[in-house]
């Protein structure tokens, strides 16, 4: 396995697990608080409209010539990429509100026991919220899978990498029975939000004809590079806040 | 109607999200790239350059914004 495939797999991983991590809750609340078999039955109708998209969009990206796939792929991983990043550092210097699998767990659950009475056979409510929550998280495994799998040509191995993370979660969550509130997911999406930047960055530049100095070397100097730069940007935007809040803290003089 | 209206909404907020700017900068960036590489020039570092600047400015608004 060559450097680039072991960060696929590593990025993809990560990913995929969040995003399973996040699923999971939705589909635990609906399911613990109003009807586990209406829950499934989402979680199944999603699952199968994900393969579709999977089934249409596979080979179509793999059908394109490999600069123009790094070029708008690379890009779109990019964008994609530098959102996640984005909201992570964020996050990490308390400018967005920490994701809290406990706190989504008790909001899903509060709002599935104020929807009203459980209906008889498929409950409405418990379908489609397990649905959509399963549907959106699982187009960004989708997409991430796909993306990196298609520009490493290897899209067997970014199916493998999600397929593991998504089994390996739904697991731990099966037999804890609680939501997954102990995985460190704000550090791990911001890890992700590194990898997904770096990887874009690398692909897209490739796709627009730029040769990267040292080649595939090039990856793991982006890598350590935007980890740095997300450090240094959260480290001065807590000393911002801190500042701040020492002035709004200053007794007011008459 | 609503409902492509909603499919667009929902693509944009998919790959786009909170900040335009960021994936206006990345298209540019890539274009630059892409004319500025026919002419043999090293422009390797154009695209990450562009990536911690807009990064840097879009999470800098935030915390004005919050000032």
């Amino acid at each position: 396995m060559s450097g680039t495939q072991a960060g696929l797999v590593v990025a993809v991983f990560i990913a995929c697990a969040v995003e399973a991590t996040e699923a999971l809750t939705i589909v635990m609340a609906v399911g613990v608080t109003r009807s586990w078999r209406s829950a499934l039955i989402g979680v199944g109708v999603a699952l199968v409209v994900l393969a579709a998209v999977t089934a249409a969009l596979g080979p179509a990206l793999t059908a394109l010539p490999i600069n123009v796939l790094r070029g708008v792929v690379g890009g779109l991983l990019l964008v994609f990429g530098l959102q996640w990043l984005r909201k992570a550092i964020l996050r990490a210097s308390g400018l967005k509100s920490l994701h809290d699998e406990n706190a989504a767990y008790a909001e899903e659950s509060h709002a599935a026991a104020d929807a009203g009475p459980v209906a008889p056979g498929i409950d409405p409510y418990a379908f489609f919220v397990s649905f959509k929550g399963t549907l959106l998280e699982g187009l960004e495994v989708v997409f991430i899978a796909l993306t990196f799998g298609s520009n490493q040509k290897d899209v067997p191995l970014a199916a493998a990498a999600a397929a593991a993370a998504v089994l390996v979660m739904v697991g731990i969550g099966v037999m804890i029975r609680a939501p997954l509130a102990r995985v460190p997911e704000n550090t791990l999406k911001f890890v992700v939000g590194v990898m997904l930047t770096s990887f874009g960055t690398f692909w897209g530049g490739e796709g627009a004809d730029a040769h990267w100095p040292g080649g595939e070397l090039a990856l793991p100097v982006l890598i350590v590079g935007y980890l740095a730069f997300a450090l240094v940007a959260v480290a001065a935007l807590r000393r911002l806040q801190a500042a701040r809040e020492q002035v709004l803290s200053r007794p007011v003089r008459a | 109607m609503s409902r492509v209206r909603a499919l667009l909404r929902f693509l944009w907020d998919f790959v786009i999200g909170d900040d335009w700017r960021i994936a206006a900068a990345v298209v540019v960036a890539l274009a630059a790239t892409l004319v500025v590489s026919q002419s043999n020039v090293p422009v390797w570092w154009l695209l990450p350059l562009v990536v911690v600047v807009i990064l840097a400015i879009s999470v800098w608004d935030v915390a004005r914004r919050r000032s």
